[in-house]
């Protein structure tokens, strides 16, 4: 079974050009609702599926991805 | 929870000016999580270019030095002599590195400065607007080659990468891709060795990475990434062209 | 001592640890002389590919702290025109040495007074200046070529010594002064690594307009101050002139043997030498324009310094001009004959 996975999205930072959904496993991320200040709708985690793999952290170009396992 | 991925602490906690889904950002975030892992703070400066990523050290937290469109590798070589037991490396678009600034490029390699580059091949010349670049691809509309590069016009895509592998003061020359996790990690991996290259003293230090510009190539994000994959690296083969780290000394 | 080794051993002596440069006739005799003191001293000789990269290697070495310098002649220092306006922009010290030759274009390698314009007004683009020294004996180039490098760290500027051929060939005893003694202030801009420190950056790029114009304000306050602190010029038998001939570097050396000429027959003929051409010694031209009766500009171009011998004096005494560009060097007793034919026609 997968670890266990969370990830936090600085969405200040984030430009939404949604690669962070493009490479992840799970679809736990998705786009907010909301709009963030740049007027862009962040990424925000979507369900609790996440696994903690990173690789939505490693493409990232905002670095706006954190990534916690446990 | 154990934190697995937090931002690196080099790269300045601002918004930087990159567009959505370009790929300085990402080189910027790989090149200050190096300068983290390896401890490299107090002994790094980096020399970016003209071009998108004139702006570096408002990112950069490390020491930074302007230069010259295409004069990197000179500065560079500059602080080099001047600093030997310092890491210097210039940061540089296509552009910069394989137009204006070949000769100062070919002649440090040449001279086995030890000196990394970064060159970030995106195909066009981003800041000022997505003209023509020595790389762009065949085929490809840019502002100034608006029915597209043709060879018998504007020549051929420059694979500066590869000339410069056959120089014998160049130890170290690689080109890697952003198109995915996986090479976005080897390009990382290739970085760090360029910079451990570097600290070798072995010689010259290159790493080209191919990197999307999807603002001009006015697709997605997505789509830039799928074209960076499918379509630049057929024109531009990753990989390393040469190691002269993993020859036996004579 | 030769010209150019006495440069050379005046930059070495002045502390000068990394020279970079590209050959180009008549100044090789620089780099040659650098390459082999430069390895005794452990200094770093570099031979660029190109004058370009030798101004942009003199740029690193100058942000890293270190005293540096290049040496060109005329098209060389063309190309260094990109670097010299990054350099001045950055504020960051160096020396630079043009043996000016016979142009425009490839022209010749003669020497020449050809390239003052570009020396005095910056050369490259943008608004700035840097101080500019005239030397016009091998002793002198040597102690300016010392003092180069403090009045670089001193203001944070580029400097450049203007010469030509013959004061690089000419053979003549000198002393080797010590080093002067002057406090230059803590280099707290370079770039050494961010240890245990907040990272710096050095750069141009200022976007905002505002901003821009304040560093360039900022710029114009220390070459204000430049202006007001460096003018360095000097008098020959000024006194009771009552024609004051105006020249620099080897052209001064000319007119100084002309000036001897004209007074052994009993003409008051009287010679200012500016040192620096960049601050230009107005201040002491202006007050020989209360004393003279006419001024002679002389130079070995087709009248460069004129301009600002006519600013300073500000019509207020007529100047006449006597040129010969293209690298012909005259011999005193022409200058002579010119200050003769002005004599009897201003009726002085
Ligand atoms: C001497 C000079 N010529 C032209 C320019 C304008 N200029 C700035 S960046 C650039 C090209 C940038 O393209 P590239 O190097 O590919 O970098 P990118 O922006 O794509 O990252 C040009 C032509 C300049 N700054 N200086
Ligand atoms: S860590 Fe992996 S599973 Fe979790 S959100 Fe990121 S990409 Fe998806
Ligand atoms: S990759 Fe980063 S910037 Fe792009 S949408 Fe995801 S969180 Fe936002
Ligand atoms: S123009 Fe292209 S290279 Fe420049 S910031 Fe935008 S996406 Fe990046």
């Amino acid at each position: 079974m997968a670890a266990k996975g969370k990830i936090t999205i600085n969405q200040g930072l984030c430009k939404a050009c949604e690669l962070c959904l493009t490479v992840c496993p799970d679809e736990a991320i998705r786009l907010s609702e909301n709009l963030n200040e740049k007027g862009y709708h962040p990424a925000e985690p979507a369900k609790d599926s996440c696994r903690g793999c990173a690789l939505c952290a490693v493409m990232c170009p905002e670095a706006a991805i954190e990534v916690y396992r446990g | 929870m154990k934190a697995i991925y937090t931002r690196p602490k080099s790269l300045k906690p601002v918004s930087n000016h990159y567009c959505p889904g370009c790929g300085h950002s990402i080189i910027h975030r790989l090149v200050c999580e190096l300068v983290d892992e390896m401890d490299m703070r107090g002994r790094i400066i980096c020399i970016p270019p003209a071009g998108c990523a004139v702006l570096a050290y408002n990112y950069f937290d490390f020491d930074v030095c302007e230069s010259a469109h295409g004069r990197g590798c000179a500065v560079a070589t500059g602080f080099k002599r001047a600093q030997p037991d310092r890491i210097i490396f210039t940061y540089q678009g296509d552009g910069d590195m394989a137009a204006i600034g070949t000769a100062e490029t070919l002649h440090a390699a040449n001279r086995g400065e030890k000196i990394t580059s970064i060159f970030v091949n995106n195909a066009v010349y981003g800041m000022t607007g997505g003209q023509m670049a020595p790389t762009t691809m065949i085929g490809q509309k840019t502002t100034t080659s608006p029915y597209g590069r043709r060879t018998e016009v504007e020549g051929y895509p420059l694979k500066i990468t590869e000339l410069i592998a056959t120089l014998p003061g160049a130890a170290y020359v690689t080109r890697t891709s952003l198109a995915t996790p996986a090479k976005i990690r080897e390009t990382k991996k290739a970085i760090k060795k360029a910079f451990e290259v570097q600290m070798a003293g072995t010689g010259y230090s290159l790493v080209e990475v191919l990197s999307p510009c999807p603002t001009n190539w006015k697709v997605s994000p997505r789509e830039a990434f799928v074209y960076l994959e499918e379509t630049m690296e057929k024109e531009y083969p990753i990989g390393v062209m040469k190691d002269n780290t993993t020859k036996k000394d004579k | 001592m030769k010209g150019t080794d006495a440069l050379g051993e005046a930059a070495i002596r002045a502390g000068c640890t990394c020279y970079f440069g590209y050959p180009i006739t008549p100044q090789n005799e620089v780099p040659e002389y650098m390459s082999r003191r430069m390895e005794e001293v452990g200094g770093v000789f570099l031979q660029g590919e190109s004058e370009i990269a030798s101004i942009n290697m003199v740029l690193g070495a100058a942000a890293s702290g270190k005293r540096a310098m290049t040496s060109s002649s005329s098209p060389g220092i063309s190309l260094k025109q990109e670097g010299l306006s990054f350099m001045a922009a950055l504020e960051l010290p160096a020396v630079i040495v043009n043996i000016n030759r016979g142009g425009p274009g490839l022209g010749n390698i003669a020497p020449s007074q050809g390239d003052y314009y570009q020396a005095t007004r910056g050369g490259g683009h943008g608004d700035y200046r840097m101080p500019v020294y005239a030397p016009a004996s091998v002793q002198e180039l040597y102690d300016i070529t010392m003092k180069s490098f403090d009045v670089a760290d001193l203001y944070r500027t580029p400097v450049m010594i203007l010469g030509d051929g013959m004061m690089g060939q000419i053979v003549e005893p000198i002393s080797l002064n010590e080093r002067p003694e002057v406090e230059i202030p803590p280099k707290d801009y370079i770039l050494d690594g961010a240890q245990d420190r907040p990272s710096r950056i050095v750069k141009s790029l200022i976007l905002d307009p505002a901003e821009m114009e304040e560093h360039n304000w900022k710029l114009k306050r220390k070459y204000d101050l430049m202006a007001h602190e460096l003018p360095q010029w000097e008098e020959f038998m000024t006194d009771d002139a009552k024609l004051t001939i105006i020249a620099y570097g080897t052209a001064a050396r000319i007119a100084k043997g002309a000036v001897k000429r004209a007074r052994s027959e009993g003409l008051k003929v009287g010679l200012l030498r500016p040192i620096t051409l960049w601050p230009f010694p107005e201040e002491a031209i202006r007050s020989l324009a209360k004393k003279t009766k006419l001024f002679l500009v002389f130079e070995m171009s087709t009248g460069q310094m004129l301009d600002d011998v006519r600013l300073a004096i500000e019509g207020r005494v007529p100047c006449e001009f006597y040129g010969r560009p293209g690298g012909v060097v005259p011999i005193p007793q022409e200058i002579a004959r010119i200050i003769e034919r002005y004599w009897l026609q201003k009726e002085l």
